[in-house]
């Protein structure tokens, strides 16, 4: 086989777009600060998002302090408590999640998996990172203006989030609206350029259905991001004008301290309509990275294949497009017609279908894999159990009859942290800890990785699981003390003491991450390029950490899908995409 | 079939037509649009993204506009001037539109005269182009003065719903600062066309990228989009 001479690269397809030169550094700040280079921007963008999640990480403590043990701390009153929660959400969901997908792991994983050399446009590119940064620090001041931040729920719902019974009404609601349109901005330019970068800028041979699954998560979330942001861009405008100019879009006639106020004739609905077609998007936004990067994770260090490739490329669009039409089941309390229900309930349920298909490739994967418990691998079955037991409550409470009693229970609550926070979490640290080595050059610590582990994924466990309990029970969410009510059981209270004893535990973990993350950049063992034999593109870099320009003098070239793991008759028990065929390809044969 | 036309490209035979061509260019490595250039991949998508915020707008408008109780002003009678004793209703609101239709006119000669390389007469045509967008910017200054003077707030006015002039000063408002915009754009790259940039393929002050004539183009597609929104902004909201 070996004696067969062959050049493949000259067999390869020949470059359609000639080399863009580069933007070179010429001083330390745009080299490290005001950086045009993805993978700088990359970590500036996963830094950010990390400090403010943190932040978001310190008032769920808070939160839970105050419902583990009511009337203890006497520093958390009920308009704090309220504007804990919307800011957790708030932060978690987008300045988090959101910008940490998309502008941490896209940036730094596109330009490399799909072989270009950077974004196709790193000028704007850089501008979408520092229009972020302005957005967090306005979304910041708001702890420091008069009246603190908004208390209106991560929802924003009109008419209270304008009015002066909610806390932040003077400028916590201002500021917020005026972040999350920053936001929107900042991200619409980044994400024009992964989009772009996907569709235009791949290297030779890198076809759609050659790419590795976690870019064509990113992708598709991109694609559905620049369509989803837009009714929230809208919704914000709007409700900036009801607060400050006293129009009235979404203010139906009121009376406030029994006087009559100005506003009359808006659409309170009108605002979940937008706010939720922008907001149920925002979900599968967080999910879909989540879904390619954990079928990336599972393939390398399950050395096998991914099970079903087309189908989970197809699976992931798929849910993109199914994602527009079920906006309205969070919508079931709001008096919609009931007819509406059966349809978006319809639609809900069928979308469990590309979902499952997901979760049973997985698993299938897995199966008779040659499983390697690293950390990223047991954070990836970490993720699948989460997703598992959230998308089943989904299934609950996607259906009219059973989410009607269901609606603003802690239930709720559990199943949304269980599915869209826990799961991409997890997917998160598997992947900060699979692609560390990449970005850094050196290990993470393996011991403190499975303290972390197990830590992070019993606990939270232990905090959601008893959660759905309380929910059943009828327990209200967004209340700041339940009190005595006939219908709670004491035992609540001991159950809700010991969820907030979690909550800790879980957090404590987090810190000996960040810890191993600090001393591993200096003392961690040295990774060497491609520790976890991968066959993507992103291990097979000239240098780590990769160099400006990714790839030297000649981009790779691309010969193979991205899951040759285990082939029978290789010498390795992986094959890098770029690794040319010994013989010319036979029509026919796989990707 | 993707494979074959991969590993041998000495053998690959024209595009194929219609869905075929289709097929094989998003199955293909590189680009997924053969012979489109990043920045025109860019402008499309982005564009993309603007319809779904002026749908939004427009969409919230018209939920308002259906659902009130109260009568709701007609666009004929606010919108009409009194001209040489003659009171004639949407006239300024046809001006304008005309105005507007015209300079995508212009703006399509110049994307022409771009390709060819014509200097002189590009810069000019996009002059023209953001001259005409500057007048329609002025013409709505006019409207919204007189409006303003005749008691419409963004929170009430004399005639009936107090939506009519929130949605009024909001979706007008965000479509005169896209022209607005897109005026700033001309002037910025008439002056680069003007001054010979694409021809000797100076670079960028911020991007330090190659300048090409393209970019009259990519421009030409936003120009083109925000007349077309126009239209629709005509329709709902002047001709409703």
């Amino acid at each position: 086989m070996v004696d067969v001479p062959y050049d493949a690269r000259a067999d390869a397809p020949p470059a359609e777009v000639p080399e863009v030169e580069l933007y070179h550094p010429r001083s330390w700040w745009t080299q490290y600060v005001f950086s045009q280079d993805a993978k700088v921007i990359a970590i500036q963008y996963s830094l950010t998002a990390s400090a403010i999640g943190l932040v978001a990480l310190v008032l769920s403590w808070l939160m839970r302090l105050q419902l583990g043990f009511p009337g203890t701390f006497s520093f958390i009153d009920a308009s704090q408590y309220l504007q804990f929660i919307t800011m957790h959400g708030m932060i978690m969901v987008i300045y988090l999640l959101t910008a940490l997908f998309l502008g941490g792991f896209g940036n730094y994983l596109i330009p490399l998996m799909v072989g270009a050399r950077d974004m196709v446009f790193p000028y704007v590119n850089m501008l979408s990172y520092w229009i972020y940064l302005l957005a967090v620090l306005v979304l910041a001041s708001t702890f420091f203006v008069p009246g603190g931040p908004t208390g209106a729920g991560w929802t924003l719902y009109p008419p209270q989030a304008v009015l002066s019974g909610t806390p932040g009404q003077d400028w916590g609601i201002v500021l917020m609206l005026v972040s999350l349109i920053l936001f929107i901005i900042g991200f619409t330019m980044g994400g024009l350029n992964y989009v772009v970068t996907v569709l235009q800028a791949r290297t030779r041979g890198m076809t759609l259905m050659r790419m590795p699954l976690t870019v064509w998560g990113i992708f598709t979330a991109t694609v559905m991001a620049l369509l989803a942001f837009p009714a929230l861009f809208v919704a914000s405008v709007m409700m900036l004008f009801d607060r400050l100019l006293g129009t009235s879009f979404f203010m139906p006639a009121l009376v406030e301290m029994g006087q009559q106020m100005k506003y009359g004739g808006g659409s309170p609905i009108l605002f979940q309509h937008l706010f939720w077609f922008f907001g149920h998007p925002e979900v599968y936004i967080v999910a879909l990275p989540a879904f390619g990067i954990v079928s990336d994770l599972i393939s390398t260090h399950a050395r096998k294949n991914i099970f079903g490739y087309r189908m989970m490329v197809w699976a992931i669009v798929g849910i993109g497009a199914l994602s527009f039409v079920v906006w309205a089941h969070h919508m079931y309390v709001s008096g919609m017609h009931p007819k509406f229900g059966f349809f978006f309930a319809t639609t809900t349920l069928i979308i469990a279908i590309p979902t499952a298909i997901k979760v049973y490739n997985w698993v299938l994967t897995l199966w008779r894999g040659d499983i390697h418990l690293t950390v990223p691998m047991l954070f990836a079955l970490g993720f699948i159990i989460t997703f598992v037991n959230g998308g089943l409550t989904g299934l609950f409470l996607g259906n009219v009859v059973v989410d009607v009693p269901l609606s603003d229970t802690m239930f709720v609550v559990a199943h949304f942290h269980m599915v869209m926070g826990v799961a991409p979490i997890m997917v998160v640290l598997g992947a900060i800890y699979h692609w560390y080595p990449k970005v850094t050059g050196r290990m993470l610590d393996d011991w403190m990785g499975k303290f972390h582990f197990w830590v992070t994924f019993l606990g939270a466990y232990l905090i959601f699981f008893p959660m759905h309990y309380i929910g059943l029970l009828g327990v209200p969410r967004r209340y700041h003390d339940i009190g005595e009510a006939a219908f709670i059981p004491s035992s609540t209270h001991t159950l809700n003491a010991f969820i907030t004893v979690m909550a800790l535990i879980v957090g404590f973990a987090q810190m000996v991450f960040l810890f191993n993350l600090v001393w591993s950049l200096f003392k961690g063992r040295p990774s060497g390029g491609n520790p976890w034999r991968a066959t993507t593109l992103e291990w097979q870099t000239p240098e780590t950490p990769p160099g400006h320009g990714n790839w030297g003098k000649e981009l790779p070239v691309v010969y193979r899908w991205a899951y040759d793991y285990s082939v029978p008759g290789a010498a390795q028990d992986f094959i890098p995409q770029n690794q040319p065929r010994a013989t010319p390809a036979v029509q026919g044969a796989a990707p | 079939m993707a494979e074959t036309l991969l590993t041998n490209p000495g053998a690959s035979p024209a595009p194929a037509a219609g869905l075929r061509g289709f097929a094989d260019d998003w199955s293909s490595d590189q680009r997924a649009f053969k012979n489109v250039s990043w920045g025109k991949a860019m402008m499309w998508i982005f564009l993309l993204s603007d319809t779904f915020i002026f749908s939004c707008f427009l969409l919230s408008y018209m939920t308002a506009r259906m659902s009130t109780t109260v009568p709701w002003p007609n666009p004929s009678e606010v919108f009409a001037l009194t001209i040489g004793g003659h009171h004639i209703p949407l006239i300024l609101i046809a001006i304008m539109t005309f105005v507007l239709i015209s300079s995508s006119g212009t703006m399509a000669m110049a994307v022409n005269f771009g390709y060819r390389r014509d200097r002189v007469k590009t810069a000019v045509l996009m002059l023209v182009t953001a001259a005409l967008g500057a007048t329609f910017v002025g013409m709505q200054a006019f409207e919204w003065t007189k409006l303003i003077m005749e008691g419409v707030r963004p929170w009430e006015n004399p005639w009936g719903a107090a939506q009519f002039g929130s949605s009024f000063f909001m979706i007008t408002g965000f479509h005169g600062t896209h022209v607005t915009f897109g005026v700033i754009f001309l002037i910025a790259i008439a002056r680069k066309v003007w001054r010979g940039d694409f021809d000797v393929e100076r670079r960028g002050f911020f991007t330090s990228r190659k300048g090409h004539y393209e970019i009259v183009e990519i421009m030409g597609l936003y120009w083109h989009f925000v007349d077309l929104v126009w239209v629709f902004i005509f329709a709902f909201f002047y001709l409703w």
